[in-house]
Formats: C-alpha cells, structure tokens, sequence
C-alpha cells in the first residue's frame, strides 16, 4: 500500500459481476438518475462580459503607471523595474525634465518612452514590488484584445491612469480598477 | 376531358403535406442540434449557448450559416461521385421515412376529410423499415469514397452495427404486427385507440426497440461509427461544409423520426393518454392540432431521452455492442414474439 492521502480511498472491487450488473440496465438507470439531479442543479456559470466576478486584491491584471494627487507622472525611469522583470517585457527611455515641465513630471528625470510588451509580460509583479517610486500597479483588468501583435505593445498613454486634475472621474474609475488603498499599505 | 378525371384536390393537399412534414423534420431537426447542446450542458452544469438571440435560439442559424460558409474540401484522393452521393443519400433516405407516419386525426378542409398522413400504404412499417437500412448506404459510401482507413473502418462497423441491430429491432416488431395484425401505420394507431397503447402489452418488445433504436440512430452508447475519440469522427471525417452539416442534420432528423415511429408503434401514435377525445365535441380541426401536438411531445421526449442517454453512458467497445446484438437482444426478441404469439393463441382459441 502506497501513501494514504485522503480517507477517501476504496479498494478496486474485483468480485465478478452479479446478475443485476450484467444486465446492465439497472446501472445505466441509476446513472441517468445522477445526471438528471445535475440537470436541475444551480449552475455555477458567471455570464463573463455582463457579469464579472470580483477578484482578490492581490489580483495581477494590466499594468497601470500611477500619478500623484496634483496629477503628476511618478515614474523616474529608474529602470528597476525593467530589471526585475524576469520576462524582459519592460523598456524605457529616460529624459530629463525641463523648465516649465514641473506640473507633468514629479521629479527632474522622468520617462519619455515607457513601454510594455503584454505578449511577454507573465504578470508575476515583480516590477510593482520593485518600484521605489509607488509608480506601477497591477490593475484589476484583464484579458487584452487586439488586433495585431504591435497592439499588444502598451505605450505610455495606453499605462498611464487618468489625471487626477483634468479628468477626475475617469481617474477615480480607474483607481476602482488597481484597489490602490490596499496595495499602498503593502509598500509603504 | 384527361386532367379533370386527376383529384387535383388531392395531389395539391398531399404536396402541402409533404412540405409541412419537410419543414417540420428540418426544423425539429436544427433546434434538436440546439436541445442536444443545452441538454449536454445542463446534465455537465453548465448552461450552453446562450448569446445567440434571447437564450441562443438562433444558435442553429449562426451554426448552419457558418457550415455554408467552410471551405469545400473534396480529397483528390476519393471518388468525386460517391463522395458527394453519400450526404445527399443519408439526408434523402432520413427525409423519407417520415412520409408514412400519422401527424393526427384526420382534419377536415373544405367538406373534405384530410389524413394527416402523406401515403398510407399498406405497408407502412416495412416502408420505414426498407428506407431506414438504406440509410447504411450514405454512412457506408461516405466511408469508402473518403479513401481514408478510419473512415472506411468506421463505415464498416457502422454497417454491421445497424444490420446486427435492424434484426432484433425487426423481431421485436413482428409482436407488435401479431398484436395489431396489420402494417398499416393508421391501422397499428386505430388499434392502439381501441385497445390501449402497445407499451402496456409489450414492454420487454419496447426496451428492445428502444435500444435498438438507439443503435440505428447511431446514439451513444452505440456511436461507434463516429467514434469521435477513436476514429476522429468516422465516416465523415473527410466531409466539410454542408455536406458534413448533411450527415449531422441526417442523425437529427433520423432521432427525430424514430422518436415519432416509437410513439407511433408503443404510445398509441396521436393518441391522447387518460381522455376520450371523441367525446369532447370540438371541431375535428382542433382535434386534429392537439392531437399532433400529443404527437410532438411523445416524440420529443424519446428525442430528449436519447440526449439523456448519450450524456450518462460512455461507448460499448465493439465487441460488447456485438456481443449484445447478437447474444442478447436477438435470443430476448426471439423469446418475446413466442410468448405473443402463445398468449394470443390462447385467448382466441
């Protein structure tokens, strides 16, 4: 006898079959009785694009890059997390702030390009626990569609979240969508 | 002088029937594909198609539409001729058996009183019967033509599956016959008006043709002809398009009509079970639609039982499915149609 898991285990009964067996009738009766019951069970279904299940809140969906409250990009293009990404799906390029640029850019370096491969990309979140600046979340969005495979190649305007300022209510829409509260407590 | 001795009344109402029972197979048989889909997904608790139009009843039409629009495939390996013989075949002989079946009491137009039955020839059941073994014709030439070993291997046992189980399907008939002493299709649902449905008298010959039945139909547990996990698919593996949709269409219409023969045979046809109907006085019209209706139901409760049936119980091998054929049902059948016949020759002496 192997390794016990369950109590559930039951010997293989080998004793030949009875008469009522053999007829095979009675069996298949007493299936059809076990799929009937399922047939009039609830089903346990959820219609996906008219209702939504909701997830955990350590769900890893689409990246987002986060703004501050006065709507300002946080990413410093640090490149840490393009480091930490086992998948190599992260690149950017830094540039450095100008004058006058203080209402966009949180701080003097910040990131010109910023791109995700969402092909590559294997959502472990890594880069969201790599990011000292507070500035990429794993939202609660799922399933990318796209056409072409370039598609799937997110720019920094497909990442960035709404601005705070100009945009509040898709801003606030799309906070719903990265559970920020709960996550920021995690980093901080 | 010539055309007025022709009944024109009578070859125009014989047309609209042919064409209603047409329809209605057709019909049946497309939402039967939608039935059989829900039934599968409700037994495995699921809920099925349910997107196209209000709970996916336009599923059949977006199915059928994206048959006509697959690709074509002839292999340039078959026989062109044959190959697309085979559907039109399996389709043909589906459609006609139903042209000996009575839909309900007679119906009375214009002063006249119509049948609700396309030809009520003498030898109703063995007209169904002949056209039911043809039907071996369009899975078998399907088979050959594809020049494709499962799909000839696949025909092959398809053959010797419906030829082994007409023969107990056959026998168990005979009792029926010995029963109504006619082949008459109206004649074997009059008797069964007059002296109760044939199930009660011979439910050992009913579970024989009902299993049978399911082996003609080629239904689980009995699908071994297209096998789907062995022989990829079978017969029509080779088929695409409509004439794969043909041979799919052809099971339906084909469980479809064996549900109404079975109704016909054992449920007493259009009869309506615990009522007298002729004493309720509505118009024969009236009578004449619920008593189709009746029809409808006994049918589409043998349609679903079949669903039931494929959705619980996994395949026979082939020789299990042999080995009942034969050894079982035929011996049973045999046994069944000698006691008929010793008890009716004891209550008539």
């Amino acid at each position: 006898m192997g390794i016990q898991y369950t109590n559930r285990a039951k010997p293989v009964d080998r004793s030949p079959m009875t008469w009522v067996e053999r007829l095979y009738l009675w069996n298949i009766l007493k299936g059809m009785g076990i799929t009937l019951k399922h047939f009039f069970k609830r089903k346990p279904t959820v219609k996906y694009p008219e209702q939504t299940r909701t997830f955990a809140k350590v769900f890893r969906g689409l990246h987002i890059l986060n703004r501050d409250e006065e709507g300002r990009e946080r990413c410093t293009a640090c490149g840490l997390c393009a480091v930490a990404c086992p998948a190599e799906a992260i690149t950017m390029e830094a540039a450095e702030r100008q004058e006058g640029e203080e209402h966009l850019y949180r701080e003097e370096k910040y990131a010109a390009k910023y791109e995700i491969n969402m092909l590559r990309c294997i959502f472990c979140g890594y880069c969201e626990e790599a990011c000292p600046k507070d500035a990429i979340y794993l939202s609660q969005t799922f399933t990318p569609a796209n056409y072409s495979r370039k598609g799937f190649i997110y720019k920094k305007e497909d990442l960035l979240i709404p601005n705070p300022v100009t945009e509040p209510e898709a801003y606030q829409k799309a906070l719903g969508t990265i559970n920020r509260e709960n996550k920021k407590a995690e980093v901080k | 002088m010539y055309l007025l001795a022709i009944d024109w009344f009578f070859i125009i109402e014989k047309l609209i029937l042919i064409a209603l029972v047409v329809t209605l197979s057709m019909i049946v048989a497309m939402y039967a594909t939608y039935g059989e889909r829900k039934v599968a997904a409700f037994i495995q608790d699921r809920i099925g198609p349910d997107r196209a139009g209000p709970f996916g009843i336009l599923q059949p039409l977006a199915d059928g539409g994206k048959l006509f629009f697959k690709e074509e495939i002839i292999p340039l390996a078959s026989s062109k001729f044959l190959f697309v013989l085979g559907p039109i075949l399996a389709m043909v002989t589906a459609l006609l058996t139903s042209a000996v079946i009575p839909w309900g009491s007679p119906a009375v137009v214009a002063g006249r009183t119509v049948p609700l039955q396309v030809a009520d020839i003498n030898i109703g059941i063995l007209y169904v019967f002949g056209v039911v073994s043809l039907g071996v014709y369009g899975m078998m030439i399907g088979g050959w033509a594809s020049n494709n070993k499962f799909s000839l291997l696949a025909a092959i046992r398809g053959a010797s599956q419906m030829i082994s189980y007409e023969l107990a399907m056959g026998l168990t008939l005979i009792a029926v016959l010995m029963l109504t002493g006619s082949l008459q299709m109206s004649v074997i649902v009059q008797t069964q008006l007059d002296s109760g449905w044939n199930i009660i008298y011979q439910p050992l010959g009913f579970l024989i043709f009902f299993i049978c039945a399911l082996a003609e139909c080629n239904r689980t547990p009995f699908d071994l002809p297209e096998a789907e996990s062995e022989l990829n698919f079978g017969y029509h593996q080779e088929y695409s398009s409509m004439k794969l949709g043909f041979y799919l269409f052809a099971e339906y219409i084909n469980m479809f009509i064996s549900g109404v023969i079975m109704a016909t045979l054992y449920l007493g046809g259009y009869d309506i079970p615990f009522v007298n109907e002729a004493s309720w006085n509505i118009s024969p019209n009236l009578l004449a639609f619920i008593s189709f209706l009746v029809l409808l139901l006994k049918a589409f409760f043998f349609v679903f039982v079949f669903m039931w049936i494929r959705w619980t119980v996994p395949r026979f091998r082939f020789d299990q499915l042999m080995h009942l054929g034969w050894k079982r049902l035929v011996p049973l059948a045999l046994v069944n149609m000698l006691i008929t016949a010793l008890v009716i020759l004891w209550l008539n002496k």
